[in-house]
């Protein structure tokens, strides 16, 4: 297992997709394999799928246990190589596997958990046996659809669609940055995520030059070596906010809210508040901490503006950014934060967060991002500075068509946080504060589930979920006929919704 | 400043085995026993739990169904034989409206009395029916607003109970008007009177001294009400159905009385009041098609309150096309606001409150305050399994309820729903509740945000969506 203190300061990431296999011994797919006791060890099997199910090690007699979590189900008895009619001795049976039918939710289904493991472990699509683009909430992303032309335009090849996303369009004296895909990670703070988890998300983000965000909760030294990929966030309970934090980042993220708890501060339990996550928030450990809401410095646009105006001056060279959630008036807000001097509004829709929240705020309080997105687009076009201001959507976002969908809908590009941890092995069980956190080791601080993960293998779920998900969106432009994903934004004439009357 | 209002829970622990969600189950029979069963490590110790429980024959049995399912134990076992299964007792708690999910939660407040929190963000439908297609504002940064549960500011959740002057009148700086009574309520939540089957042991009883523990008040019919005056301690609302033969003064020395609607139901009001200039009559009509226009004929003849009673879901009654009380109250709400007689009279909506959400929700659609009952039931442990209904034997034995235990678990709830209450509250920039009624403002309906969103790209949304 490799350790951060192993790693030097100007360490490289490779963006090299390799197999990163499952870290538990039976990996949940959407179907089952048993072999019975009538299997002749015959191998015709291990010759006849293509999907790696059936697996017998040089030299071995007996083939492995299968592993049936890859298997694209019944839908494989169309091709010639299905292991089922393949076997002469009758020893095989295919199943749903019951326990697949019991994860998840409405948003994220059983496929969607599935689609992103096998993505994560693969580097690729997932395949057509899981539905990887919507879930069954019934309503937003899960009801819009592409309308795609009937050819792509001739000469259009996929290498040369860009998915580049540039972040400064003020044209102001601070760096242009571009991200090389139109999405990076969302704030996790040191105390509620596994810093394994973390560093993997840092990681990622320098491979892909993109970012990652320190949540509010301090910024851990084992950053450090990432720095230019790692946002700062100045929360309201300001833990952890120094002035050489601001200075090492390329880019200050003020959280005005976030769209898990809209309207309410971020609450870590005191199980969580541990001696180092204590000492990084210059707290007491074992006490359970509650950051207020707002901002008491900042109660009207003007008080906004001076927030913004001091990091501004303690950093001269980094992008603000500015946080907010979806209220009625989140048009209004996004306005605010241009005039303010922000460079990135970022909107955080209500239906998305991986934080602990009451139940009554996630659910009840907030539009969800998709009906933010065009108003705030809309309205930034009508106020004429639309092409000063990127805009990132969050909360919500799992599946790279929901990035092109919110692209589609007028957003720059989107914030990710869940579909990171299900990469990592997250089945969204919502447990993540009950007693010692993350059963599977992901949102928690204790020192023997940190173990369950390692940082290489952290990197590698992310690096692979992010090239899965850049050849998926680089194939949607290609379908759409597009040669950059800048060309998508505010295409809602490409878009369409199963629950309206709209005319093709 | 008043002192803070704040209700005191208690951990109130279940007399009953509650009814997980999630177990594990054995599905293949080749167990290899090969001594490093993953079941030992479970982080919740669950198997632990539950051999301890077998061996000391104490506590509850089937540990196994308050699994968290994060399925590290089927993940690592060897064999591959264990697999994760829905608890079919689940499933088949409540009905579509008090879901399995929603009365786990209920369970979960009136035990601990706090607010239920998780992780991972909100898993549920995009928007469903009822207060399910409403979500509340929340102020970003230039409204000021208020730090919810956690915060050193005071936020109101009082309502009050009456008639009101539609203006003040002053006599050489006096006040020259009497102004009508007012009774007030520190939780815009009063407790509904319970249908009978569910009446039974000290349940009523324990219901008036919860409502006069966290000083609301509780709907009793009458013959209950005279045997639980003490329990009430003057917070019960004594529902009369006819004039009294035996008791000169219907009602005793009730404040607050409750009587139905009828033709005459004014004068009864009148009569109720003529011994009792301090009394307040509210009147309990059925929430049906026409309450509106009754809501508003009542309010302009001189009503103190107006109890708008809807069914087990929410609905009006006696339609073929049950409008959802968010609607309802809209109407009547708006009928009062354009006749200038909003302020003059309470409204009160029952039946269907199920969640802390909805008492904010209806509030925001006109309502002054909401009243509960299936909820007061549910803390007591009800699994809503109708058995009693159907003349069987209770589950949960409700008629051995211990009194000061259930007193504990219905004060926990409300513990649990005024937090949220203030959560909602705070978030919304709003310092009492009062100022919350009818401030549709302050809220986003499902229908706007998709006319106003996804109507202008697509056009008219589908007629069966
Ligand atoms: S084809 Fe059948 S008999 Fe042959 S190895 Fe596979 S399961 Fe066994
Ligand atoms: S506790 Fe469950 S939902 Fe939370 S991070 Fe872990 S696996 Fe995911
Ligand atoms: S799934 Fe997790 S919580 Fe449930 S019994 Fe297994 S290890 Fe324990
Ligand atoms: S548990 Fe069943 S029998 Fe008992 S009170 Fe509730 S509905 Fe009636």
């Amino acid at each position: 297992m490799s350790t951060v203190s192993s790693l030097p300061e100007s360490v490289e990431v490779s963006r090299e997709v390799r197999p990163a296999p499952p870290r538990y011994r039976n990996e949940i797919g959407k179907f089952a394999i048993h072999r019975s006791s009538l299997c002749a060890a015959c191998g015709r099997c291990v010759e006849t799928c293509r999907h790696g199910v059936h697996v017998r090690p040089e030299g071995y007699l007996h083939v492995m246990r299968p592993f049936d979590y890859r298997c694209i189900g019944p839908g494989c008895g169309e091709t010639e190589s299905y292991c089922i009619d393949a076997c002469a001795h009758g020893a095989l049976k295919l199943s749903a596997n019951p326990v697949s039918e019991t994860m998840g939710d409405r948003r994220w289904t059983p496929d969607l958990l599935l689609s992103t493991w096998a993505m994560a472990e693969t580097g690729l699509p997932p395949g057509n046996h899981l539905e990887s683009e919507v879930g069954a909430s019934g309503g937003g992303f899960d009801r819009l659809r592409f309308r795609f032309p009937d050819s792509p335009p001739p000469g259009l090849r996929r290498e040369d669609i860009s998915t580049k996303l540039e972040l400064n369009r003020r044209g102001d004296s601070r760096p242009r940055i571009a991200i090389d895909v139109p999405w990076y990670g969302g704030g996790m703070s040191f105390g509620s995520t596994n810093i394994r988890a973390l560093l993997g998300k840092a990681r990622v983000a320098k491979a892909f030059h993109g970012f990652t965000c320190t949540g509010e909760g301090g910024y851990p030294q084992r950053f450090i070596p990432y720095k230019d990929h790692v946002i700062t966030q100045v929360a309201t309970g300001l833990f952890g906010v120094r002035e050489e934090t601001i200075q090492r980042a390329p880019i200050v993220e003020f959280k005005y809210a976030q769209g898990a708890k809209p309207g309410l501060g971020g609450h870590l339990l005191g199980d969580k508040n541990t001696p180092s996550v204590a000492a990084m928030r210059e707290t007491v450990q074992g006490v359970s901490l509650f950051s207020p809401f707002p901002f008491h410095s900042v109660y009207s646009v003007e008080d906004h503006r001076k927030h913004l105006d001091w990091i501004a001056h303690v950093n001269p060279r980094a992008l603000l950014s500015a946080k907010v959630s979806t209220p009625a008036d989140v048009d209004m807000v996004a306005v605010g934060i241009y005039y303010a001097g922000g460079h990135i509004v970022h909107l955080d829709g209500s239906y998305g967060g991986t934080g602990a929240a009451p139940n009554v705020a996630k659910k009840n309080i907030a539009m969800p991002i998709e009906y933010a997105i065009g108003r705030v687009h809309e309205f930034l076009a009508a106020e004429g500075i639309r092409d000063q201001v990127t805009v990132i959507a969050s909360g919500g976002i799992r599946t790279p068509a929901d990035v092109a969908k919110a692209i589609a809908m007028g957003a720059d590009g989107c914030v990710i946080g869940t579909a990171e941890l299900v990469a990592l092995g997250c089945i969204r069980c919502t447990a993540c504060e009950s007693g010692r956190g993350c059963a599977r080791g992901i949102a928690t601080t204790d020192d023997e589930l940190l173990e369950m993960v390692d940082i290489e293998w952290c990197t590698q779920r992310l690096v692979n979920l992010y090239a899965a998900w850049q050849r998926m969106l680089v194939d949607l432009l290609f379908r759409l006929g597009l040669d950059s994903v800048s060309a998508l934004r505010g295409r809602t004439d490409l878009l369409t919704h199963l629950d309206y009357e709209h005319e093709a | 400043m008043p002192a803070k209002y704040a209700i005191h829970h208690k951990t109130a622990k279940p007399r009953f085995r509650p009814i997980g969600k999630l177990g594990i189950v054995d599905w293949r029979e080749d167990c290899s026993s090969c001594h490093n069963c993953v079941k030992r490590d479970c982080v919740y110790r669950l198997y632990r739990d539950e051999a301890d429980t077998l061996r000391d024959e104490a506590g509850y049995l089937d540990y196994i169904y308050q699994c968290k399912g994060c399925l590290n134990c089927v993940q690592n076992c060897t064999k591959n034989i264990l697999t994760r299964v829905i608890n079919p007792e689940f499933l088949r708690l409540g009905d579509g409206y008090y879901t399995p999910d929603l009365i786990l939660s209920t369970w979960y407040q009136a035990e601990t009395g706090k607010i239920p929190v998780s992780g991972a963000g909100y898993g549920g439908p995009f928007s469903g029916p009822g207060f399910d297609s409403m979500w509340t504002d929340m102020s970003e940064i230039v409204r000021p607003t208020r730090d919810g549960i956690h915060g050193r500011e005071y936020i109101s959740t009082g309502v009050d109970i009456g008639r009101k002057l539609p203006h003040l009148a002053f006599d050489d700086g006096r006040l020259k008007v009497d102004p009508p009574p007012l009774a007030e309520t520190p939780l815009p939540v009063l407790f509904d009177r319970i249908p009978r089957h569910w009446n039974r042991g000290a349940v009523t009883a324990l219901i008036a001294s919860a409502a006069a523990e966290i000083g609301t008040l509780a709907v009793l019919d009458e013959a209950d009400h005279r045997e639980n005056e003490a329990a009430a301690r003057g917070r019960a609302i004594p529902f009369l159905t006819a004039p009294h033969p035996e008791t000169a003064q219907p009602g005793g020395a009730a404040t607050l009385v409750m009587i139905p609607d009828g033709p005459d139901v004014l004068e009864a009001q009148a009569a109720l009041k003529a011994d009792h200039p301090g009394r307040i009559v509210a009147i309990r009509i059925p929430a049906d098609p026409a309450a509106a226009g009754r809501v508003a004929t009542l309010a302009r003849d001189g009503a103190d309150a107006i109890f708008m009673a809807f069914d087990r879901h929410g609905r009006e009654n006696g339609s073929a096309h049950p409008r959802h009380m968010r609607d309802v109250l809209r109407d009547a709400h708006t009928t009062l606001v354009r006749q200038g007689i909003r302020d003059e009279v309470t409204l009160i909506a029952s039946g269907g409150i199920a969640a802390a959400e909805h008492v904010a929700k209806a509030i925001i659609c006109g309502a002054d305050l909401v009243a509960i009952d299936v909820p007061l039931i549910l803390a007591l442990e009800c699994r809503l399994c109708g058995e009693c209904e159907r003349g069987q034997a209770c589950p949960i034995a409700l008629e051995e309820i211990d009194a000061e235990f259930g007193v504990r678990r219905i004060v926990n709830l409300m513990a649990a729903w005024h937090s949220q209450l203030l959560e909602m509250l705070g978030a919304m920039g709003i310092r009492e509740v009062r100022r919350l009624r009818g401030e549709t403002g302050r809220c986003m309906f499902f229908e706007d945000l998709e006319r106003d969103t996804f109507g202008r790209w697509f056009g008219k949304r589908k007629a069966d969506a």
